[in-house]
């Protein structure tokens, strides 16, 4: 058990809160940065492919985690940062230039579609994102001339002033710097008080409004920055996959990107890399337990769909806070063995909580 | 008690109504709160008192009547501009950002004194730094005064409904108003809760020189720290004075307790009842 000694208020500004902190989140990035030469193609193709859904799913833990507002039809982001990167890319546009108009168009089509989300909450803000995802997937399927339409877009390596990067270890280091880039944006908005009125319109709209909190506002920033993020992890999302359809960016995928942070652990930035893993694992691990199970459900065809389904379930109802907070109880019961108790975080229920203003 | 001057005007409500549908909620009500004084609404249930302060804070906006806030005009406002002006609000029944430390919680009350465009805050550089730690100390300033350092970092889904109440008050406080809305400071809390509040109350008053205009029930709290009361039934205003006139008041006296003719006539049914029975 580590207690901590606070001496000055800066140690509660600081992203690393003790050394324990600095020494394992150095590790961690040391050996993700030396991933190239200790792993194999294929798992450093599978990490890349974590890292990206990672910053995606940074983006839609910021708007769903932190700021409490539910989109099911965040894949449409994915896919107007995939393709904006693939055209502008395919016309020889340099990769950084390329990619900030693929987070900037992202970030602007995150406003249009935030502008509901001033006046519907919940399932009806969830609605209307949703019907925004097929909106999207049917313009990228019918807007042939530019987007190649049903018969796909093949996308070209990054060009990055001249310096060509596969789709290999260059490019792996690409993403993981992105990634990390990402990371330390969300942390430093979180700890400024930009996050910290997301996290109060989350949580009490009506005392946010009162504290002077202009609702309109950050709820449309939440959706810019969120699409904006998402834009990102669509454009190496392209360059990784190398070529593009609208069918990858339809309301499966949405789903898949909501069961990640939600499986990931809601409001947590460790759940949004936790909930990548977690998504890009589960078909190996499903491709490896086919083989035991017997051939009638082995060979199912929505043996997948079955199995994240159930696992959605399984955490909705047992942890609620994911997979980030079955890590925190593991790290809890290891930290204070034996004196680890059943209730340690069982939240209080809330009482006289009568109907609120709206 | 008065340290109030009473030729100065910090809010004042003129033929303030608000009608819902058929239901006129507040109806006619005009008042000036002073600088520097403790201004409490009385009332029955449903007289209108949070409805009032409703009506301050944007979140209804007046079918007729007026608000000005230092001479300012507050109906033609926006709910989150009110805030700025330095007019900060409890709620019944209390509305805290729960899935966040108490740190937290007083941090987003100082929503309204942020510096910095959001590039730099993204880049958090030395001057976003800086303000935080400011940030810090203010709201360590509120922690103080409330007695909150042990309940800092708990995560307010957790605490106490007499803790919360106090959060709430602090929250308040970190957006350094000069005008604070109570509304029910002392609803749930225990005897001696009562009597932490009545203190801070008269501390918020006299250190901090914010003016407070509060909706309460309990009339030992109400006496011991109020320099007026507004008496208020059924949407309009029965009275207006020092505690001890309003609570002398006829009128409020009927309000709450009905007239003395319904009490002996209930005395009469009452006892009819026993005899019956007996």
């Amino acid at each position: 058990m580590r207690f901590i000694f606070k001496t000055s208020y800066d140690q509660d500004i600081a992203l690393a809160k003790h050394r324990g902190h600095v020494f394992w989140y150095g590790l961690l990035v040391a050996l993700l940065f030396a991933a190239p030469w200790l792993v194999a193609e294929y798992w450093l193709s599978q990490l890349t492919f974590i890292l990206i859904y990672g910053i995606v799913g940074l983006g839609l833990m910021l708007l769903a985690g932190f700021t409490g507002l539910f989109s099911i039809g965040h894949a449409a982001f994915l896919g107007v940062g995939a393709y904006t990167e693939a055209v502008l890319g395919g016309m020889g546009w340099p990769f950084p230039l390329s990619l900030a108009c693929a987070m900037g168009l992202s970030a602007a089509v995150g406003v249009v579609v935030g502008l509901p989300a001033l006046r519907v909450k919940g399932i009806y803000l969830g609605i209307a994102t949703l019907a925004f995802g097929f909106i999207v997937e049917e313009v990228l399927a019918r807007w042939e001339h530019v987007t190649g339409g049903n018969a796909g877009l093949s996308v070209k390596a990054v060009n990055l002033f001249g310096w060509k990067l596969g789709s290999g270890a260059d490019f792996y280091l690409l993403c993981l710097v992105l990634a990390i880039a990402a990371t330390l944006v969300i942390l430093n908005l979180l700890r400024s008080p930009t996050g910290r009125a997301f996290v109060a319109i989350r949580d009490s709209e009506i005392s946010a409004q009162s504290i002077g909190i202009h609702l309109a506002r950050y709820k449309s920033l939440s959706f810019a920055l969120s699409a904006a993020f998402t834009g990102l992890g669509g454009a190496l999302y392209a360059h990784k996959i190398s070529f593009l359809s609208p069918d990858q960016f339809g309301i499966v995928q949405s789903i898949d990107l909501l069961l990640m942070v939600v499986i990931g652990g809601l409001g947590s930035v460790h759940g949004a890399f936790l909930g990548a893993a977690f998504l890009i694992a589960m078909p190996q691990l499903i491709a490896v337990g086919k083989d035991f199970l017997p051939p009638a459900i082995g060979q199912a065809a929505g043996l997948q769909g079955v199995v994240y389904g159930a696992a959605l379930i399984g955490f909705v109802l047992f942890e609620p806070m994911g997979l980030y907070g079955r890590w925190l109880k593991m790290r809890t019961w290891l930290q204070l063995a034996p004196f680890y108790r059943k209730g340690l975080f069982k939240r209080q229920k809330s009482f006289q909580k009568s109907e609120r203003l709206r | 008690m008065s340290a109030s001057d009473p030729g100065q005007v910090l809010l004042s409500a003129r033929d303030l109504s608000l009608r819902f549908g058929g239901v006129l909620a507040v109806n006619n009500v005009s008042f000036d709160v002073r600088p520097g004084e403790v201004f409490t609404l009385i009332g029955p249930n449903g007289a209108g008192k949070t409805t009032v302060f409703n009506l301050i804070s944007r979140i209804y906006t007046p079918s007729a009547g007026e608000i000005r806030f230092e001479g300012e005009s507050l109906t033609a406002m926006a709910p989150h501009q009110i805030a700025s002006l330095g007019i900060a609000r409890t709620f019944q029944n209390i509305e805290l950002f729960e899935h966040a430390t108490v740190l937290q919680n007083l941090l987003i009350g100082r929503h309204r004194h942020r510096q910095h465009p959001l590039w730099r805050e993204v880049l958090f550089t030395r001057k976003v730094r800086a303000s935080e730690r400011a940030t810090r100390e203010k709201v360590e300033q509120v922690i103080d005064i409330l007695d909150l350092q042990h309940y800092r970092d708990t995560m307010v889904a957790g605490l106490p409904y007499g803790v919360r109440k106090v959060v709430e008050l602090g929250r308040a406080l970190a957006t350094e108003p000069r005008l604070l809305l109570l509304d029910e400071p002392s609803s749930g809390l225990n005897v001696e809760e009562t009597g932490d509040m009545a203190f801070w109350i008269e501390d918020i008053r006299q250190d901090l020189g914010v003016t407070v205009l509060m909706v309460e029930h309990d009339m030992t709290l109400v006496s011991k720290v109020s320099d007026r009361v507004l008496a208020m039934n059924q949407g309009e205003v029965l009275a207006l004075g020092t505690p001890a006139q309003v609570q002398s008041h006829p009128g409020v006296i009927e309000a709450y307790l009905g007239q003395a003719g319904d009490a002996a006539s209930l005395r009469r049914e009452t006892l009819s009842c026993a005899r019956e029975l007996g």
